[in-house]
């Protein structure tokens, strides 16, 4: 038996909160962050998410409680065989909606994140920070009521990552809690915002 | 996300430049690449073979079966020559004796010229019948489902003309049927090992092929795809497949069997061609056969079908299952 990546942790998510979750490498930053999204399910101890517990949810209920959250995965996860566009898109298509609903909106998502010309683009041609402002892209496209990010800036420059934070302020300030996993000291530094430091599988938290 | 900031120089740019346009929107699952494609030609492959199979199979069983009732719809009497017999009488008291009875269709006497014709190949051409004490035929059409009773025109004939034998071909048509039975049985047992074989590969390779799809699965799953959405995708796409791969294999068995028919029947009454023919008997695809290669196309869509639903819903499953820590197994709850 090997050793627990995370205990004893204690903590919520307020609505319309904004959080820092830092910590160093391996702490469990990326494990919390699936807990949280409902992909991987704790070996013991409660989650309550949406005032449910999650071991009580039917799997078949999972994806409607999964829409309500958005997560911009370390490694973006994106589609090779779709284009950017569609990609960002994709939330939106497997919820049923038409594309002329929908259009409008991921274009102008996609523009704000700077690739408005690179819709048409498959992902393995885009650059490493494209994937992530597509990955991001994704994850707002449906206004979430939580985004999960993990080490979101971490492949983009300064002036680009100052601009997703701005994005994710406005996210926020429009009433979406935010969870951004970061190493990123200057990041943080910009945003008086609780902080939330795991290590050694322990979590501080300092508001 | 309509609230987004707009004031940027970029998006003021962007809006003097005219509008891109986007692209038809593709599939959620790639529509070809290469284990798709190998995936296509194990289908191809193996419904052509299902199909070879099955018409080979139809064909051997239509063979016995026309063997066996070839030979039980006749019965011969045998009259053999004597001093104080009028053969010519007799074979035709022999026929008209015969049709009394229930269940006999027609007699026909083989006349002296067909009975020299018949013994051309032992004593040569040219043969004067009256010149030797050769037995005479008299061939009585049967129903083969309501046959006479045997035993009472044996007894019958014995009665009214002594010298004639009735046979009724029992012996050869015992063994006919005994070979017919074995036969179509040799071809049910291939078929069923090559329909077998074709079930477990086209299954295995639709999880071989699919196997290398499951980044799309974890991917539209965590978007809040359901798992009955996920399912259809990939139906549709492997339906495709397997329909493409199972048509293009019931089309080219099939122009197997009309090309073979095809060579049959200009080589008709050559050796090879008779010989083939009795063998195998005659390449021709009845409705049988295209309702045999149809319901094998069909099998295989259902099958190939079925196969992604299952495997995509136990991938989510597994996706789902997966803890925080892996490691640790002692709290698991039976899932």
């Amino acid at each position: 038996m090997g050793p627990e990546i995370l205990r004893d942790l204690t903590f919520d998510i307020p609505r319309r909160s904004f959080q820092f979750l830092t910590g160093p490498s391996g702490a469990g930053k990326t494990t919390l962050l699936r807990l949280l999204f409902l992909s991987l399910q704790p070996t013991r101890g409660i989650i309550r998410t949406f005032d449910r517990e999650i071991s009580t949810i039917p799997r078949d209920e999972l994806p409607m409680l999964r829409r309500r959250i958005g997560i911009v995965f370390q490694d973006f996860r994106l589609l090779d065989h779709l284009t950017t566009y569609e990609n960002v898109a994709l939330p939106l298509r497997v919820r049923g909606k038409e594309e002329s609903s929908y259009r409008a909106d991921v274009l102008e998502l996609l523009k704000w994140v700077g690739l408005g010309e690179r819709i048409n683009v498959l992902p393995p041609v885009l650059s490493g920070g494209e994937k992530q402002r597509a990955a991001i892209a994704r994850a707002l496209i449906d206004r979430p009521e939580m985004l999960l990010a993990d080490e979101p800036t971490g492949n983009v420059d300064p002036p680009m990552a100052r601009r997703l934070l701005s994005l994710f302020l406005e996210l926020n300030r429009l009433g979406t809690a935010v969870v951004i996993a970061t190493h990123d000291l200057s990041l943080m530094d910009q945003v008086e915002a609780r902080r939330m430091i795991l290590s050694q599988g322990r979590l501080d938290i300092y508001d | 996300m309509t609230d987004a900031p707009r004031e940027t120089a970029e998006t003021q740019g962007a809006a003097r430049r005219p509008e891109m346009r986007v692209r038809p929107t593709a599939p959620i699952v790639p529509q070809a690449n290469v284990s798709g494609n190998a995936l296509m030609l194990v289908i191809a492959i193996m419904a052509f073979l299902a199909c070879l199979t099955f018409g080979a199979v139809s064909m051997v069983r239509a063979t016995a079966a026309s063997w066996q009732s070839q030979i039980s719809r006749e019965i011969t009497i045998q009259i053999k020559p004597d001093d104080n017999l009028d053969m010519e009488q007799a074979l035709k008291d022999a026929r008209d004796l015969a049709l009394t009875f229930t269940g006999t269709r027609d007699g026909t006497i083989v006349d002296k010229a067909a009975t020299a014709r018949l013994l051309e190949p032992w004593l040569g051409e040219g043969l004067d019948i009256d010149e030797l004490p050769v037995p005479r035929l008299v061939i009585v059409t049967i129903d083969e489902q309501s046959p006479p009773d045997f035993v009472g025109l044996r007894a019958a004939l014995a009665e009214k003309i002594p010298t004639a034998f009735l046979d009724d071909h029992r012996t050869w048509v015992d063994r006919l049927v005994a070979m017919a039975r074995t036969t179509a049985l040799i071809g049910t047992g291939i078929l069923v090992l090559v329909f077998s074989a074709m079930v477990l590969t086209v299954i295995f390779a639709t999880r071989g092929a699919l196997s290398g799809n499951r980044h799309i699965v974890e991917v539209l799953h965590f978007v809040g795809a359901e798992a009955g959405f996920v399912a259809s995708e990939f139906q549709k796409h492997f339906l495709k497949i397997s329909l493409k791969g199972s048509v293009a294999g019931g089309l080219l068995a099939t122009l197997f069997f009309v090309v073979a028919g095809f060579w049959q029947g200009r080589s008709i009454a050559t050796p090879q061609s008779d010989q083939a023919t009795a063998l195998f008997g005659t390449f021709s695809m009845g409705l049988t056969g295209y309702l045999g290669i149809a319901a094998t196309i069909l099998v295989i869509a259902v099958l190939t079908t079925l196969t992604a639903r299952f495997t995509v819903m136990r991938t989510i499953h597994e996706i789902d299952l997966i803890r925080s820590d892996p490691s640790r197994t002692d709290q698991l709850p039976d899932s």
